[in-house]
């Protein structure tokens, strides 16, 4: 491999408080070699070529940490290769696989298989998740240890929540043990029966089952309780409501646990849900526009931690039904980025703050080396136009599964090259 | 052109809910209801102004009156009325409702009523089929034939809505009829109060311009309409109340909680009933009160006068 130069990038790089006007050199091994503001014309060799990027910007490869697959077992919603080529083109360049597959990630056999069919069909890299619970039942707890062995770096039952208490509070020692990092999906069962949209004047007017922000609610405070107690690694998958981001004020200062949030309930609310539109049936579900604007206040004020792309891949059919029938989730690993960008062009939230919540907070949380430009690092990073315009169109998308949330969305920038090993695999063109 | 522009006498082209109509449309539909009273009551009860066109009805839920009122109102007028035994048909087999949609549409119908126990499947039909669609009931969303039939009824009884007193009152959170009748009241200028405990009152409903009342006497105080609502125990898949002779005891209608409204007031109920757990059984039968059969008579004039209007 040849060494590769880029000048005159707007270089973002939270992991290194890195926010200036430079350059980047990706050396022999793909590595970084240089970067910011020192890399420019004058000390790089005048014989070498460099790419110059005026008026672009250069950031670290997107870690998307809430990344449904359908390798193994549901393949015709989304495989390796389509998942990888959907995350290039967004500048995502690690995903965080969910452990809902068929079968399920649950016991260190079918991890072997995943990881090899993961480095064999990926082009991005690929971090599995292994389920909490065997097959998902929410009784047994799988095998932390081992399965940590074999390089799952979380634990979760994806679009399950534990909902026996104790249970949970035994996977917290286990946890505290074994360092594991458990991640919970916050609903509880009980109180979202039958539920698909959110309890309000939109599910009353629409005829159709509420889902209540207290069972996210209650989940989060129970296990913030326990985390007290029992005091593991924990990270709240997903918040959608006001209610949630009064609980994580309270008690971040007592406990250590991180926050995420998926960019649909930071853009959309429930009203955009009109006519039974079933691809923005979501879980959890789009609230109310005071839901949303609190969620963006927590981003500023540093109580939600990370921003994912909550990529649900599934196939027309199952979206083409009732509402109440119609599957759960979207697909938008591929416009994570540019959806986010819509908070940094309409002020809601500073740029440097957005790329540290898709990028440097998520790995540090997974506690992988990824998500930064650090010298000697390998050079997975992403060439952004920030201010390019373009339409989100479904027959455009690149992931299999083409149920987008923001079908017809004018949207303000767009990634025009990501490089993985300081290999370039996607280019606009 | 212009003369067949001038035949469109509805907004829209189906009829998926209150919601959607003007006042305009409600106007038309209940002035042409009115002309087929009479001919209902005649001995000849046949024209023939929907004749060569196809009606079918796809109930996905068992119906009674709804059914067989819909069917009625199709052959008064001459159409070629289908009923789809939904239990015998390919849904039983996995087939999904657009396809079924799809089907039917291949078969040129002029109309779809359609009853389904989800919310918004009238909707879903309706995007892909050619033909006019009339929601008979979808879910907990919404039954506006059983609105209009209601109105058509105060009408009848009172001579008019605007400026009534009107509550509805029962299991709130599962009915389709109220919603309806909620909007429709409102649009024609009732004062609608709405009376359930508060497990079955749905979120913010007060937002659609109703009183909220947990208390049955407060709730019907004044009333001119008194509208009770059938306790939907088959959709109510966990406890919501405690018993049902609790619900009679607070909620039922009984002659002591009938006392607190107007002397003249009318009771009304969409069907069926449940005596003795949301109506004390002498009450509905009592034809000085009770307007329950009157509601079934104009229902099918109601019918006949939305398959007319939307199949123009």
């Amino acid at each position: 491999m040849k060494k590769k130069y880029f000048l005159n990038a707007h270089i973002i790089d939270p992991k290194n408080s890195i926010d200036e006007l430079g350059g980047l050199i990706i050396n022999e091994n793909g590595k970084i070699e240089a970067v910011g503001k020192k890399v420019n014309k004058n000390n790089i060799p005048s014989r070498e070529k460099f790419i110059d990027l005026s008026g672009k910007h250069i950031f670290p490869g997107l870690v998307d940490m809430r990344v449904f697959v359908g390798e193994p077992g549901l393949e015709y919603k989304e495989n390796f290769r389509t998942l990888s080529n959907a995350a290039l083109s967004g500048g995502v360049t690690s995903a965080i696989t969910m452990p809902n597959t068929q079968p399920v990630i649950d016991n260190v056999s079918i991890v072997d298989f995943l990881k090899r069919r993961g480095r064999d069909k990926a082009k991005i890299n690929i971090y599995p998740t292994a389920t909490l619970t065997k097959n998902l039942e929410g009784k047994n707890m799988t095998e932390f240890g081992l399965l940590q062995g074999k390089g799952i770096v979380g634990f979760t039952d994806g679009v399950k929540t534990i909902q026996n208490s104790r249970l949970m509070s035994r996977i917290m020692r286990s946890a505290y043990d074994l360092g594991s990092l458990i991640i919970q999906h916050a609903e509880d069962y009980h109180l979202a029966e039958n539920g698909t949209v959110n309890d309000g004047i939109i599910a009353t007017k629409l005829g159709l089952q509420g889902i209540t922000d207290l069972a996210e609610k209650v989940i989060i405070e129970r296990d913030l309780s326990l985390l007290e107690e029992f005091n593991c690694r924990y990270h709240i998958a997903q918040i959608s409501s006001f209610k949630s981001v009064e609980v994580i004020k309270y008690k971040k200062n007592d406990v250590d646990f991180s926050t995420g949030v998926s960019i649909n309930n930071l853009s959309l609310n429930e009203n955009d849900i009109g006519d039974f539109r079933t691809f923005l049936k979501l879980s959890p579900p789009l609230r109310t526009e005071e839901d949303r604007l609190s969620l963006i206040e927590a981003i500023n004020k540093n109580l939600i931690d990370v921003i994912v792309s909550d990529h649900k891949p599934e196939d027309e059919e199952s979206k083409r039904l009732t509402f109440t029938q119609a599957a759960t989730g979207a697909s938008g690993i591929e416009t994570l980025l540019p959806l986010s960008l819509e908070l940094f062009h309409n002020g809601s939230v500073k740029l440097y703050r957005i790329i540290e919540l898709l990028t440097n907070n998520p790995a540090k949380i997974l506690k992988i080396n990824k998500g930064n430009l650090s010298i000697g690092n390998d050079a997975d990073f992403c060439i952004v136009d920030v201010n390019k315009p373009w339409i989100v169109k479904k027959e455009k998308m690149i992931s299999k599964s083409k149920n987008t949330c923001i079908e017809n969305k004018k949207l303000q920038g767009k990634v025009l090259c990501t490089y993985i090993n300081g290999n370039e695999l996607f280019n606009l063109k | 052109m212009a003369t067949s522009k001038k035949a469109i006498k509805i907004s829209q082209k189906h009829l998926l809910g209150i919601q959607d109509l003007s006042i305009n449309d409600i106007n038309v539909i209940l002035k042409e209801s009115k002309t087929f009273i009479t001919l209902n009551k005649s001995k000849n009860k046949k024209i023939d102004i929907l004749r060569g066109k196809t009606q079918i009805n796809l109930f996905f839920e068992p119906s009674t009156r709804t059914q067989s009122s819909f069917e009625l109102a199709g052959k008064r007028l001459g159409a070629d009325v289908m009923s789809m035994n939904i239990t015998n048909s390919a849904i039983k087999k996995g087939e999904t409702l657009i396809d079924t949609a799809m089907t039917l549409n291949a078969m040129h119908p002029d109309i779809i009523v359609i009853r389904h126990q989800d919310s918004g499947a009238c909707n879903l039909l309706s995007q892909k089929v050619n033909c006019a669609v009339l929601n008979a009931g979808d879910g907990r969303r919404e039954h506006p034939t059983q609105a209009l039939l209601d109105a058509l009824t105060i009408i009848d009884r009172k001579k008019k809505i605007q400026g009534l007193r009107i509550a509805i009152c029962g299991d709130i959170l599962h009915s389709r009829v109220a919603r309806s009748n909620i909007y429709l009241l409102n649009m024609l200028g009732a004062e609608v109060n709405i009376v359930a405990p508060s497990n079955l009152m749905p979120k913010d409903i007060d937002k659609l311009g109703v009183n909220k009342f947990t208390d049955m006497k407060k709730g019907v105080k004044d009333c001119d309409i008194v509208m009770m609502l059938r306790l939907q125990n088959e959709r109510m898949t966990s406890s919501f109340l405690s018993s049902n002779r609790e619900y009679y005891e607070y909620y039922g209608l009984t002659p002591d909680k009938l006392s607190f409204a107007k002397e003249d007031a009318l009771i009304m109920h969409p069907g069926p009933m449940n005596r003795g757990i949301e109506i004390d059984t002498k009450l509905a039968d009592d034809i000085n009160k009770s307007v329950i059969k009157e509601q079934v008579e104009l229902g099918v004039a109601v019918r006949m006068a939305c398959l007319k209007l939307f199949c123009e």
